[in-house]
């Protein structure tokens, strides 16, 4: 256990050293700029340090900054308020969410056309390849704007944009899964007599369940990207891509760095709880850890 | 599946026939297509050779386009022709695949035919929704405006795309990955730096790195540098944690093998970890190349000069030139496919040996 740990730990102090070392570094000039306009000389090398982790837009904000401003706009602040990025964050991660409820079941769905249908697998497959060399940032805002026309706003596009961006790792992965049973296991379905819907539910699909899962972590972590990615062009609805597009707008670095690191802890717990889906269903299924 | 396609096809060809007689009002084009698509149903009875639908698809499209009405919604019999011509086509895809399964086609060739088929049936089938039914081009342009808006703005496509793919996209490319590959044989050799940072790795790869733009358009400025830089970021994890998995591929034996004649690390590693490390490498690189020319296009979201492919499309929506969005993804799209096809153009040159090139399904 120490040995994984140690390594791990010795890695995150020497980041967090030098992003102490680079706020000095970036900060430094402003800071300057700050001190001869107080007409404050000869400032000792500890104090002028500890004033470039204390701007109040710095260029690049000092670690106790950024975790400082998610306490005070999480904990520290009424859950309702549209100022609290715990509200920002549920707007995210509901639509990430419903994307990838969405994604996966397109996902499965195609897959299992494509393994069923030798037309659907030769016509579909490149294109569904091609479809994610588009990038989806430039159809998110057509997306938005179309489905407001028709009265959808709010949390279906992003869902739907969600979808996008992660029914393709889930097809890839789940046509990939539902066909690595071998000819020896399927000739001995055949002489079982099973029928194709048998050998899809006995044979296909618990087969195919590693595949699904790591296909699933994947997708989880893009359609959170894809939530992030809508809200930036819609500005009105909120959420944690709208606190980036705003912190960049008003040159507040310490907002677009919580809002970040919220984002990256969110991914990280989703992509955890997959992972402890996965360790569920394999010992369901009886495989060994 | 055939049987039900062509009953389909066949039926609403009948049924369209019916209709546009009974209404007096279709185009002669749409009743040859109609009254040749009723007769195929005598396939029931004594079955038709291949080309027969194959013909019947192109001619129905043809017709389709020809006869579109120039403003206001279009009448039943249309709609019909619609559903037959897509289900022709798509009973022509289904044949060609058994025959090419069952060994009467050549695969190379019909293998590029079908997807082919779908694609334009796709685009056929998009032009006559939105200007059959009329929809705003606000909503959704036809393709066949986005192609005459692309051939009339050539010039500021060149510029865009210069500016985010040549500018952007390519060195940032070339420096995350070439930055990822010699980190992972850096950390390779280090037992206790390859413990620590794998995990912060995969972690790193799960998260919004795209949510990094803003702070990289505030260090490096508005132009490609901040956009390259962004490149930069995402694909540096990808190619980091390929390349260090690659490096493990080459098995035991393979190693022992090389140290019965004694070489020394480098030559191992040359000649043959990495090219064992070949097929996860370009694993990352087929990765990143969509993704780097995705994350330059969000970069440019957070502020750009007055060009770009982001640049255009944000401020086209807000202008409502939907057409000229629309061929801003059009370039993105085919730009990002024949960067794609490049990769793995060369990752079949160079990984000749590898199953999975062997099989002939890259």
């Amino acid at each position: 256990m120490l040995n994984r740990i140690l390594p791990v730990l010795t890695i995150l102090i020497a980041i967090v050293a030098f992003w102490y070392a680079m706020a000095i570094h970036m900060n430094a000039p402003w800071q300057n700029t700050l001190n001869t306009r107080a007409n404050l000389e000869n400032v000792p090398v500890t104090e002028f340090a500890q004033q470039t982790w204390a701007q109040a837009k710095p260029v690049l904000p000092a670690p106790h900054q950024v975790f400082s401003e998610i306490w005070s706009a999480t904990v520290a602040m009424d859950l309702t308020s549209k100022r609290s990025l715990a509200y920002h964050s549920w707007i995210t991660l509901s639509a990430t969410l419903l994307g990838f409820a969405f994604g996966t079941v397109l996902g499965v769905l195609l897959a299992v056309a494509i393994i069923h249908n030798d037309a659907t697998d030769r016509s579909l497959m490149p294109w569904i390849i091609a479809s994610q060399t588009i990038p989806i940032l430039a159809v998110a805002p057509m997306i938005v704007v179309g489905l407001g026309a028709v009265g959808l706003t709010g949390m279906i596009p992003k869902a739907l944009i969600s979808m996008y961006l992660s029914f393709f790792p889930v097809v890839v992965g789940m046509v990939k899964g539902l066909r690595s049973p071998e000819n020896i296991q399927l000739d001995l379905m055949r002489t079982y007599d099973a029928n194709s819907w048998q050998v899809f539910w006995k044979l296909r699909w618990p087969a195919a369940m590693p595949f699904l899962f790591a296909s699933m972590k994947v997708g989880i972590a893009i359609s959170l990207i894809g939530a992030v990615v809508a809200e930036l062009s819609n500005a009105a609805g909120g959420g944690l891509g709208v606190r980036l597009l705003t912190g960049s707008y008003n040159g507040q670095t310490v907002q677009i760095w919580a809002a970040l690191f919220l984002a990256a802890g969110i991914a990280a717990v989703l992509v955890a709880l997959v992972g402890s889906a996965e360790k569920y269903v394999n010992a369901r299924m009886g495989a060994r850890a | 599946m055939q049987k039900l396609l062509a009953s389909v096809a066949g039926g609403s060809a009948a049924l369209g026939l019916v209709l546009s007689l009974t209404s007096l009002s279709a185009a002669p084009l749409l009743l040859i297509f109609f009254i040749a698509g009723a007769l195929t149903l005598i396939r029931f009875k004594k079955p038709l050779p291949i080309w027969v639908d194959g013909v019947l698809m192109v001619f129905g499209a043809y017709a389709l386009i020809a006869s579109l009405p120039a403003e206001g919604t279009m009448p039943g019999h249309h709609w019909l022709a619609l559903i037959s011509a897509w289900a022709f086509s798509w009973l022509f895809v289904e044949e060609l695949s058994t025959a090419i399964r069952l060994g009467k086609l050549p695969h190379t060739g019909t293998g590029l035919v079908i997807p082919t088929i779908f694609g334009l049936a796709l685009l056929i089938v998009w032009e006559v929704i939105t200007r059959g039914a009329g929809v705003p081009p606000v909503l959704l342009p036809s393709p066949s405006a986005i192609a005459a808006r692309m051939a009339a703005e050539t010039y500021i496509l060149t510029q865009d795309f210069i500016q985010t793919f040549i500018k952007s996209v390519l060195p940032g490319y070339a420096i995350g990955c070439l930055a990822g590959l010699l980190v992972a044989i850096a950390v390779d050799r280090s037992p206790f730096l390859k413990a620590g940072i794998m995990p912060i790795g995969n972690f790193m790869s799960a998260l919004p790195i795209i949510g990094i733009a803003p702070i990289m358009v505030m260090w490096f400025g508005f132009d490609w540098q901040s956009k390259a830089a962004v490149v930069v970021a995402m694909t540096f994890f990808p190619m980091l944690i390929n390349t260090v998995a690659g490096l493990n591929a080459a098995s035991s034996i393979e190693r022992d093998l090389m140290h019965t004649y004694a070489a020394n690390y480098w030559q191992t590693l040359m000649k043959l970890r990495l090219p064992a490390a070949g097929p996860f490498i370009f694993n990352a690189l087929k990765i990143n190349s969509t993704l780097a020319l995705i994350g330059a296009i969000v970069a440019e979201f957070f502020g750009t000069p007055v060009v770009g492919m982001g640049f255009r499309i944000s401020t086209g929506v807000g202008r409502l030139a939907i057409d000229l969005v629309w061929a801003e993804i059009a370039v993105a799209a085919v730009a990002g496919s024949a960067f794609y096809g490049v990769i793995a153009l060369i990752e079949r040159g160079v990984t000749f040996w590898h199953p999975s090139v062997r099989g002939g399904r890259a």
